[in-house]
């Protein structure tokens, strides 16, 4: 047995770390379910944070909803904005704080139903900061009623019966009209189920904020995610739940890649 | 002596912000009050003291917009009218409950509902009482004048800033469309973020510095017994506040057997009123509230204990009489007289109303 502490101490060593916990994370315990995927994208955000050396310089606005307390998570300051309102508090302290990395963070509920008119402003005015959306198909924080992202069918505390279209209207693709807004300089959809898909978002986040340090527009990043204990099934169901129904319908990849349009282009002739 | 103008009310305001160092305005078109966000266009403060200046989709997108700026410890402010204060209440209650300096200007206009465009004084409850949901008050200034949108520009956000609170400027639809000669003041400079930082580092979120823990702009607090601490500091905010900064001018009142309590436009009409009363002989006295939160609920008080009678005058449905009659206690009679719905009464209207309803009676 002493021989195999041993051996422990001889491996940890600094010239061995391969990983470990970015210093951007708090010591708080995640409030989170055991297989949400809040948790996951807040490391990331931590990570990206801490690899840019943007700790001081970098403000979090964040929802109301699951991750209502992300500022418990990730350290540095923030604001906790009414439920929707987060793009409008981010275009407040970003406007002055031109410098300052700023970036939402919300919920599908959050940034496309009670919010959706922040959100489309925002980016329709090319504010420079970094939207990210947490697509779980539910109101996760409130027990598990509908959001406009809810799937057709897809049974809720609100629709015991399944969404019904007639009654409840269409899932809603917030991102896909998010792309359409001359504003928006980068939009993308990723999902964090895998190692690899958390690879991707992570880059994706990333270069949301090297957008927003270029000041080329709106940087959008939605996260295809899963709420086990709103869809009632376990965490490894809502990976392959997900997988079945939510990416056929909200496919991963780009939307757009590029800056805002050029203003000059869009001037009346007079 | 400052420099002297012929200007608008609004106009005033928006004058009064980019001189005292302002930060930010967010704010949504409606009348009576849009000259205010256009007066800023117009003078593009951005070039000139680095003032931002942004029309929001709305006026919940705004007071939100505020609610950032505000937190990141700027001086900040939003203006409106009746129906969108109303649509900013869940944002200033956030403000309140996170306690956030910031400066809320409502011009209002007659309600309930779209209303009418006309003055009122019809938002005296929503701006002294609450307005929106929890235990929480603003500082109400309610101007008088020309003069006083400029003068309680600055003030506003000196107490903004004092007791970490939203403040409001309640005006009406006369005073900010009249034009009146004011003075302005002098230039003062925008803080810089080292001073930013000096102000309001314990507090406001502007980037964690290594050498502190985060700064959290939030009103959450999800264990009781923690809110009610919250809420208990907030009373004894709103307590001291009551205690050091009522406001108030008393004309004629030394000798007066009957006082008009009045604010705002309403006020000015009953300038007049005591006027004509005097002519008749009645010894009649005018208290006009400048502070509408905190109320001069004492200087009140301390009348009660020598006039015959009280009347509050007021471009509503009575309001403000609420809070006379409280200070009053029961002593003596108080009355109340005013007009609804964007109407401004006259001044002889208002001193039969005193005869009939006091002196007479
Ligand atoms: C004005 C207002 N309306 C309703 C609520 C209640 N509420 C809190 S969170 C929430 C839904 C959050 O869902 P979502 O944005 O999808 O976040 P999730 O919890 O799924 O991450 C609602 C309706 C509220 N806090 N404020
Ligand atoms: S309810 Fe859903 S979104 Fe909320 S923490 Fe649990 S799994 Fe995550
Ligand atoms: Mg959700």
């Amino acid at each position: 047995m002493a021989e195999v502490a041993e051996n422990i101490q001889n491996i940890i060593k600094p010239e061995n770390l391969v990983y470990q916990k970015s210093p951007v994370l708090t010591d708080k315990v995640m409030h989170y379910c055991p297989g949400c995927s809040h948790g996951v994208v807040h490391k990331i955000i931590a990570e990206v944070i801490d690899e840019m050396g943007i700790q001081e310089d970098t403000i979090g606005v964040s929802p109301v909803g699951c991750s209502v307390f992300a500022y418990n998570y990730i350290d540095i300051d923030w604001h906790e904005a009414a439920h929707g309102r987060a793009p409008a508090v981010a275009t407040g302290v970003k406007r002055v704080f031109p410098n300052k990395f700023v970036f939402s963070y919300q919920g599908d509920g959050d940034l496309a139903a009670i919010g959706t008119a922040e959100t489309m402003h925002a980016v329709n005015r090319g504010e420079n900061i970094v939207m990210v959306f947490i697509n779980n198909a539910i109101y996760g924080m409130t027990g598990g009623q509908m959001a406009p992202t809810t799937m057709v069918g897809q049974v809720t505390a609100t629709t015991p019966h399944g969404r019904n279209v007639d009654l409840n209207g269409y899932p809603l693709k917030i991102t896909e009209l998010i792309a359409q807004l001359p504003g928006a300089a980068y939009v993308t959809r990723q999902s964090v189920q895998t190692p690899a898909a958390v690879r991707k978002t992570k880059k994706a986040i990333r270069k949301a904020f090297e957008v927003q340090a270029n000041k080329k527009g709106t940087a959008f990043v939605e996260v295809v995610a899963t709420c086990n204990s709103g869809w009632k099934i376990s965490p490894v169901e809502s990976n392959e739940w997900m997988e079945e129904h939510m990416f056929p319908f909200y496919p991963l990849g780009d939307l757009k890649d590029g800056e805002k349009e050029d203003p000059e282009a869009l001037k009346m002739n007079v | 002596m400052g420099e002297l103008r012929l200007m608008k009310g609004n106009e005033v305001i928006a004058e009064a912000a980019i001189r005292c160092g302002c930060d930010g305005y967010f704010g949504y078109p409606i009348t009576p009050q849009s000259e205010v966000m256009e007066t800023l266009m117009n003078r593009r403060p951005w070039d000139e003291t680095g003032m931002v200046v942004l029309q929001a989709e709305s006026e919940v997108a705004s007071i939100n917009m505020v609610y950032g700026a505000a937190g990141s410890g700027k001086k900040v402010m939003t203006s409106s009218s009746s129906p969108g204060i109303s649509l900013m209440a869940e944002g200033i209650s956030y403000l309140a409950g996170a306690e956030l300096p910031c400066l809320i200007v409502n011009v209002q206009r007659g309600g309930p509902g779209l209303g009418t465009i006309q003055p009122s004084q019809a938002d005296y409850f929503q701006a002294t009482k609450g307005g929106g949901h929890g235990d929480y008050r603003l500082i109400v200034l309610a101007p008088a004048s020309v003069q006083e949108m400029n003068d309680f520009v600055d003030l506003s956000f000196e107490l903004a800033f004092k007791y970490r609170n939203p403040v409001m400027i309640l005006s009406d639809g006369a005073i900010g469309q009249m034009m009146e000669k004011v003075e302005l003041a002098d230039y003062k400079p925008r803080w810089t973020d080292e001073e930013v930082k000096e102000i309001s580092d314990s507090w406001a979120a502007i980037g964690k510095s290594p050498d502190r823990e985060q700064n959290i702009i939030t009103s959450l607090e999800l264990e009781s017994d923690r809110m009610e601490r919250n809420n208990i500091r907030f009373q004894a905010k709103y307590q001291k506040i009551q205690e050091n900064e009522v406001r108030f001018e008393a004309i004629d009142c030394d000798d007066a057997d009957y006082v008009i309590v009045a604010f705002g436009s309403a006020a000015r009409v009953c300038q007049k009123t005591i006027q004509l009363a005097r002519a008749k002989g009645h010894k009649v006295g005018l208290l006009r509230p400048i502070t509408l939160f905190p109320f001069p609920t004492e200087e009140i008080k301390k009348m009660a204990g020598h006039v015959k009678g009280f009347l509050s005058v007021e471009m509503n449905a009575g309001q403000m009489v609420e809070d006379v009659r409280l200070a009053v206690n029961g002593k003596v009679p108080v009355e109340y007289y005013g007009r609804m719905g964007g109407i401004i009464p006259s001044p002889d209207e208002v001193e039969k109303a005193l005869e009939q309803k006091l002196i007479g009676g």
